[in-house]
């Protein structure tokens, strides 16, 4: 067989992930102190965890409805009310999904044709624009600054915009960058996009790990929520990663487009996980307010060490991520972490893994505890301290 | 004692999980300064806030040898004094780990530590029963910690996280 036939040239074409490939150099080395994971330390709460138990004890062990058990799209809805003013009617606007990546994935599939432009800020999550090209979409990337804390401007919005614009994706709070957009930084890119058909993706699965003013979301903005394909999920706020979960809301004119693409690749999201879930959404916002007083600890421990030890770095204000510049030690990104890898066994990932505009920059990981994170700064300013 | 406000309750409770943690690191944790935490710090060990900083052990990871039990005692409240006296009285004992007053059935329970069995049972019966105003106890012998100040006791947890978005 000729397996190079066998595979279209927009499969093979795509790279893996950037940031599976450091970590795969990682998990090879011993003695490493890894500040590289993108999920949480905790582990689900433990209601949350019965209540997924409870469900395998009543033998709930069938398929939901295509877009989740009815009470978990009800307590969805109520809470994205309650946390972020949002309406959505559960019956028609919400569909339930495996994970935040399915979310963006089907949104992706609904909404670009071959051809179309989809606008993706940089650095930012590594999954758009590979599943932007799978549409046969066109990916048009805007390299958010340093400067402006990495938020996306109005300005650099408008010039990426042309007749084929189809999608905005708006990926904040950010992951690299930890950077958030306020409600005025919304609203310009509210004003952009009025009177245009342009859609947007809001990738908010961060929305309930910010640690400055509350979350907004883009949906919440006016002009906005009826051009919007919301894209949360339990991952990262509840510490459920594993069960697979997440979901996206959307107007009844695009949900129910979305749903039949969900309904034939994946037919229901994991039924265990929707029951655990529900008590997430009902009963787990203590549990979310402890975790962010952790993280935000963390966070505070982490860039002071980094500050003090004279690397660059703003205070994110989302996320658990730090982007720090390391571009002022003679070396590119990749060779800076590696070189840190090797010799100082602490890995943290190169800017590099999430567009080419996150040269000059690395992303640290927080979901640790301080003592861990602590052995790590020591072992990064051994590392910089002969490299100015 | 919450007249420090917002910020030294949050001290409290990062100490109260960690007290391993230095000055400088609870000064980053929280955004103040050191010496700020180091007042603060002084401020409640002078009131009694903060008691004291210690250890969580699994000594049976160990080879050191001991038995704790928990001690059931029915008290006649002394006049004018109460409890107190009889409380103050067991406090002393260098063996007893933690002494409560409890509603219900009996009136203080007293967690105590020995080094075997016997030893236990020779303090219960001659220097708590003998104390004026014991009216009866009861002992239970503890077989096994689960869970001790929020920390489970058993295996040390990995780090199994596979994934790095």
């Amino acid at each position: 067989m000729d397996y190079s036939k066998i595979i279209p040239d927009g499969i093979s074409s795509l790279k893996p992930s950037g940031i599976r490939k450091f970590f795969d150099i990682v998990s090879t080395m011993k003695d490493t102190v890894s500040l590289t994971i993108g999920e949480p330390d905790f582990v689900t709460p433990w209601h949350i965890r019965v209540a997924g138990i409870e469900s395998l004890e009543r033998g709930r062990t069938y398929y939901t409805s295509n877009s989740g058990v009815a009470d978990l799209r009800a307590a969805i809805a109520e809470y994205l009310e309650r946390r972020f003013s949002l309406r959505y009617d559960p019956a028609r606007e919400i569909v339930v999904t495996v994970g935040g990546s399915e979310a963006i994935d089907i949104t992706m599939r609904a909404l670009v044709a071959p051809g179309d432009e989809v606008i993706i800020p940089q650095p930012s999550f590594v999954c758009y624009e590979p599943l932007c090209r799978m549409c046969g979409g066109v990916p048009v990337i805007i390299e958010t600054k340093e400067k402006d804390r990495f938020r996306l401007t109005a300005d650099a919005l408008r010039a990426a915009i042309t007749p084929r614009t189809k999608l905005l994706v708006l990926p904040f709070p950010n992951n690299p960058t930890g950077a958030v957009m306020k409600r005025e930084d919304l609203e310009a890119i509210a004003d952009v996009l009025r009177g245009t058909d342009i859609m947007v993706l809001s990738d908010e699965i961060y929305a309930e790990l910010t640690y400055g003013e509350d979350h907004v979301s883009a949906a919440s903005v006016e002009g906005m929520r009826e051009r919007t394909v919301l894209a949360s999920g339990f991952s990262k706020a509840f510490a459920m990663t594993g069960w697979r979960l997440g979901y996206i809301a959307a107007p009844a004119e695009i949900a129910p487009q979305l749903l039949k693409i969900h309904q034939y690749a994946i037919m229901c999201a994991p039924t265990t996980s929707q029951f655990a879930a529900i008590e997430a959404m009902r009963n787990g916002d203590a549990d979310v307010a402890e975790m962010r007083a952790e993280y935000n600890r963390r966070r505070r421990f982490l860039v002071g060490g980094l500050q003090t030890m004279g690397i660059e770095c703003d205070m994110p204000e989302g996320t658990f991520y730090v982007f720090p510049n390391i571009s002022g030690f003679g070396m590119g990104s990749d060779e800076f972490c590696e070189r840190l890898l090797r010799e100082k066994r602490v890995a943290i990932v190169p800017g590099t893994a999430f567009g080419p505009s996150g040269e000059g920059y690395a992303r640290i990981s927080y979901a640790y505890s301080v003592d861990h994170i602590s052995v790590a700064l020591d072992r990064i300013e051994d590392f910089i301290k002969d490299k100015r | 004692m919450m007249r420090n406000g917002k910020n030294a309750d949050e001290l409290l409770s990062i100490l109260e999980n960690n007290s391993k943690l230095t000055p400088e690191a609870l000064a980053r944790m929280t955004g103040t300064d050191r010496e700020d935490v180091e007042k603060k710090l002084k401020e409640y060990e002078n009131e009694g806030v903060i008691l004291g900083y210690k250890t969580m052990i699994d000594w049976d990871k160990t080879d050191r040898e001991y038995v704790s039990a928990l001690i059931e005692l029915k008290i006649t409240p002394q006049e004018g004094k109460g409890y107190e006296h009889v409380a103050e009285k067991i406090c002393k004992y260098p063996e007893v780990e933690s002494l409560y007053l409890m509603s219900g059935s009996f009136d203080l329970a007293v967690l105590i530590e020995g080094k075997t069995m016997r030893e236990v049972a020779f303090f219960a019966a001659e220097k708590l029963a003998t104390i004026d105003g014991v009216v009866s106890m009861s002992t239970h012998f503890v077989l096994r910690k689960y869970k001790d100040k929020g920390i489970e006791f058993g295996s040390v947890p990995t780090d199994e996280r596979g994934n790095m978005n």
